[in-house]
């Protein structure tokens, strides 16, 4: 019997595993799909990452490093080269490797942390033919990376998240032509700094508002026909622009990975495709809990190990104390621009000095005041310089202030007309 | 000298070769692409139809009813995908509720099993996400749905089983008749043989013309669809059908036999075998498919393709003996994948006819068994993963493939060549991610079996590579 | 006065660089955007991440990274030094590739450590 299974050993299972391994517990297990742990940064070798948890930047392989030392220093178990296949609602694991075979491991506690896959083609439906061709960022990323194959030579990239615009540099500096980058949005997904050193540096045009509406080629990508939209994203017959590629990168979003969470009968929230946590990270599944972006996708590694840390610590606790009573929860609702809320659920019993609130607006705001309501009364407001789509916020709810609250909190943000 | 070349390797040309393969004959089968089932097999709508569609009398309602019997038998023994699942037509207005009897009618007629009409309520009971707006239903419990491309990879496999030979990558570039049977000339040089069998789908005109002079003319029909993820699977539990019209048989909302949702396809005619998809074809497919079920959540859609049927002027299949010992199987539209093993032993009973030695081969083996890791209970999983560590590495996470069954097809007597190839055969990147994970891990499994370079791969055709070159500069002195 | 997006973290900060005045930055969130908007007006670096090729580990490259920022107009050059160089497990975390690469001063260094396969040193 384990005091905890994490599911994934990238950087949110690194950190939950580590932090709960510090609160006191000594049996914790991590199962590896992949060869290592480190997870998706291992191919993320550009930096920018641990400005926050470390004060310096990192790449991805270094930040993930640091934890893999880290995990060294403990006691925890890791299995590699395992899959889990199930997760049961008595928190029995089964899982699959090479090397141990086909297992089923019981635990005190879960946590899940399987993190997120790309969109795709199909997810989105370009109309077109079928060719080789069309990778999403992240595949292309691991073959350029990883496995040091150049995917095309001439490349359109549609979608302008982070990945696609580290992919125009890195596909730039290993001779490959960029020829664009087309968001169907207003304003880019990704953030502004990489805007700036992955497009700008070299002269990348950003067409904002445009969509790939066609692919053309029969075996191998030939021309992809990018045409301007309008307010309804719907494309505007005339403005087509004809580019010769022979690749389509897609950085159209991600999307958690939550089969084994939906197989467990654990509720999910449709806004995040994560499941529904408490102010501790806990789903709905006592002992069960979810942390980095199996639960919501993060923009910044940083958050993703905070998170996981707090995951980590409940677990520990929910294994050392126990489940502790039945509380009432507060349900968190998105209010006016706002995409979703982390947690879903606050349990103000279970909040020790503060809950951390993690959110998405839905469009480009300027200044703005983040409100939060109860029963119809402000508890607490905040002010913003700015609010994208693209950049997760955060405010900390302290706990006198949810004690004030009146049912449901509803957190909205509107934005301040200057002057 | 082979007794019989078939030309074209897709769901005809693999029952024919399947049939002929039970008896003492040198059968030889000629594919164009690197793989079977590469052209209208991999790309329709997967369904084996009860028969009550085709005018009674005509070739396609005999050879669709007697089908779809066979592929009951065969699909068990060679362990294809399959799945007895029955259909509704659905009718919303009073002149649909006609059509539907006159389906009802022709059904009899034709010899389907078990027909019933039913009304809109009753119909409901059987699949409560049916709109509120039909009024009338025809039930025919004997359709059945099923995987195509391994339908026809395992007919194609157990006819190479049995000592057929299939050529792949080999063009026909012309037929010429000799004093014994055909010279055929190939992209890979000449071969004789006594017969041939023209099953080549959207290219059966060129061949029949390469051989006999024009006796129909064949319209290709493209047809688009939507695969919805398998959180979408369990929307209907029948192959849901509308009216059929002027276009055929018209939209329908369908599970697939790997667990997904399949919607379409609409009908519009195209040059050749152009399977792109287009914006306006998309969207008469979503609209009209809401039609029948409002609940399908498009948001889950994981891939839409096309694919291009060829529909012979003649209103039915073109099956005869066109040229001496030249045999058409042309126009093999839908209910092709229907039909297809009645078509194999039609085809066969008339090359018999004609003077072919039909003699039975005591040796014939028709059954075939491949490892689905995931289908496995708990205990044969455990003993599988022990005994060969291979199937205990998961490759494809959506699907869970293993590595072992992966190799298992590399080896298998048809081993495919390209990553589409694999995915056809073991399902590994069919699912929601499409291939983003496993892509790279399927690619070093290829370049192991087959002792090639990634840059070598395709990822489906001859032509569609998928890897420039190495990164720092190109190729490496490695 | 010129405007600048700050690359140095992701917030992003909008930053106004007074030419005119000695490059005082303004809208900078701390004191890493200042010298970020002096240096990107007067001569602007970038730190370079890459591959290179690696024999004997568990893939055929390892990432790297400049140690310290280069001039950004030797980009390409920088990047095109390490297409030469094949490096062979194992690579220690922060091993030194390529030494003061196209007179930059700055190192490529590895960024994993990359340890040598069982196979490759079964075979040394």
């Amino acid at each position: 019997m384990y005091d905890l299974i994490v599911i994934g050993g990238g950087p949110a299972g690194l950190a939950a595993a580590c932090a709960a391994w510090e609160a006191g517990l000594h049996r914790v297990l991590i199962v590896e799909r992949d060869r290592e742990l480190g997870g998706i940064l291992n191919q993320c070798i550009h930096n920018g990452f641990g400005l926050h948890y470390f004060k310096e930047e990192l790449t991805g392989p270094e930040y993930a490093g640091r934890f893999v030392n880290m995990l060294r220093d403990t006691g925890v178990e890791v299995r590699l080269d395992t899959m889990v296949l199930e997760v049961g609602a008595d928190r029995r694991v089964h899982m699959v490797g090479k090397a141990t075979g086909y297992r089923v491991e019981e635990a005190r506690s879960v946590l899940l942390a399987m993190g997120c896959r790309e969109r795709t083609r199909g997810a989105i439906s370009i109309p077109g033919t079928r060719p080789a061709g069309i990778f999403t960022a992240g595949a292309a990323q691991r073959y350029v990376n990883m496995e040091g194959w150049l995917p095309g030579e001439r490349v359109v990239i549609l979608g302008s998240g982070d990945i696609g615009l580290i992919m125009a540099r890195r596909m730039t500096l290993e001779g490959a032509k960029v020829l664009a980058c087309v968001e169907v949005m207003p304003y880019s997904g990704g953030l502004n700094r990489n805007i700036v050193q992955c497009l700008h540096d070299y002269d990348i045009p950003l067409y904002l508002s445009h969509t790939v509406t066609e692919i053309r080629g029969k075996n191998r990508v030939e021309q992809v026909v990018v045409s301007k939209v309008d307010e309804q994203r719907r494309p505007i017959p005339g403005s087509e622009m004809i580019f010769d590629c022979d690749t389509l990168l897609l950085s159209v979003g991600l999307i958690p990975e939550n089969e084994l969470t939906r197989q467990a009968g654990i509720a999910i929230d449709p806004r995040t495709s994560g499941a529904v946590v408490y102010e501790n990270m806990e789903t709905s599944l006592p002992g069960v809990f979810a942390s980095g972006n199996v639960a919501h996708v993060h923009d910044l590694v940083d958050f993703v190990t905070a998170e996981s840390q707090r995951a980590g610590r409940a677990a520990a606790r929910y294994v050392l104390e126990g489940a502790g009573p039945e509380e009432s929860a507060l349900e968190v609702v998105s209010g006016d621009c706002v995409t979703y809320t982390v947690p879903q659920h606050i349990r103000p019993g279970r909040v020790e000095q503060g809950c951390e609130l993690f959110f998405r607006v839905n469009r480009v705001c300027g200044p703005s005041r983040i409100a939060v309501t109860s029963g119809g009364r402000q508890l607490a407001a905040f002010r913003r310089d700015c609010l994208a789509p693209g950049e997760m916020e955060h405010i900390t709810l302290p706990r006198a202030l949810l004690d004030k609250a009146d049912g449901a909190i509803t957190i909205a943000v509107e934005e301040v007309k200057a002057g | 000298m082979y007794d019989v070349l078939i030309i074209g390797c897709g769901i005809t040309g693999a029952a024919t070769a399947f049939e002929l393969s039970k008896y003492r004959l040198r059968v030889g089968i000629l594919e164009r692409e690197n793989d079977v089932a590469d052209g209208t097999t991999k790309a329709n709508s997967a369904i084996l139809h009860a028969g009550y569609d085709p005018l009674p009398g005509s070739l396609m309602a005999r050879l669709n009813v007697r089908g779809v019997a066979l592929a009951r038998q065969l699909c068990t023994a060679l362990d294809v995908p399959y799945s007895p699942c029955g259909s509704l037509v659905l009718g919303f207005t009073p002149a649909d509720r006609e059509a539907l009897a006159e389906l009802y009618r022709r059904g009899n007629v034709n010899g389907v099993p078990g027909l019933a009409l039913l009304t809109g309520d009753e119909a409901r009971a059987l699949e409560p996400s049916l709109s509120p707006a039909v009024t009338a239903a025809l039930h025919a419990p004997s359709a059945a749905i099923c995987s195509p491309w391994e339908y026809c990879l395992a007919l194609a496999e157990t006819a190479v089983r049995n000592g057929a030979e299939l050529h792949l990558e080999t063009a026909v570039t012309g037929l010429y008749p000799t004093e014994t049977g055909w010279r055929v000339e190939t992209s890979r040089g000449e071969l004789e043989s006594r017969w041939v069998v023209n099953a080549a789908g959207l290219d059966a005109q060129v061949v029949h013309e390469m051989a006999a002079p024009r006796t129909f003319t064949l319209h290709p029909s493209r047809g688009q669809y939507f695969l919805l993820d398998k959180s979408e699977g369990d929307r209907v539990g029948r192959v849901i059908f509308q009216c059929p019209n002027e276009h055929g048989k018209g939209v329908l909302v369908t599970p697939t036999v790997h667990g997904n949702l399949l919607v379409g396809p609409n009908a519009e005619p195209v040059e050749g075998d152009d399977t792109a998809t287009t914006a306006a074809g998309l969207d008469f497919v979503r609209g009209t498919a809401l039609r029948s079920v409002p609940s399908v959540d498009f948001r889950t859609v994981i891939r839409s393709f096309a694919g291009v049927r060829a529909v012979a002027d003649t209103g039915d299949f073109v099956i005869e003996e066109a040229a001496p010992r030249f045999l058409d199987l042309a126009g093999i539209c839908s209910p092709g994948l229907s039909a297809a093993p009645a078509v194999g032993e039609y085809a066969a009973e008339l090359m018999g006819r004609a003077g072919l030695p039909l003699e039975r081969k005591a040796s014939f083996q028709a059954s075939r068994r491949r490892v689905r890791f995931k289908e496995l209970p708990e205990g044969e999983k455990a003993r599988l993963a022990a005994e060969r560590p291979d199937y205990g590495r998961i490759i494809c996470r959506c699907e869970t493939v293993t590595e072992g069954e992966i190799l298992d097809a590399l080896r298998a007597p048809i081993p495919p060549r390209s990553v589409d190839g694999v995915k056809r055969r073991v399902g590994a990147g069919l699912g929601r991610c499409q291939g983003g994970f496993c892509g790279p891990r399927v690619v070093e499994l290829l370049c192991r079996e087959l002792g090639c370079s990634p840059g070598e791969i395709v990822q489906d055709r001859a032509g569609s590579w998928l890897l420039a070159r190495e990164t720092k500069g190109g190729k490496t002195d490695v | 006065m010129k405007e600048l997006i700050c690359i140095v973290c992701p917030r992003g900060c909008h930053l106004k660089v007074d030419e005119a005045c000695g490059y005082t930055v303004t809208g900078n969130g701390c004191p890493r955007g200042e010298a970020y908007g002096k240096r990107e007006l007067t001569h602007p670096t970038r730190v370079i991440t890459s591959t290179v090729r690696c024999t004997g580990g568990a893939y055929p490259r390892c990432p790297v990274k400049t140690s310290g920022p280069v001039p950004k107009e030797r980009i390409f050059d920088v990047a095109a030094a390490l297409d030469g160089i094949t490096v062979e497990a194992p690579v220690r975390l922060g091993q030194v590739v390529v030494k003061d690469v196209c007179g930059t001063g700055a190192d490529f260094v590895s960024t994993r450590a990359l340890p040598q396969t069982d196979e490759a040193a079964g075979g040394a």
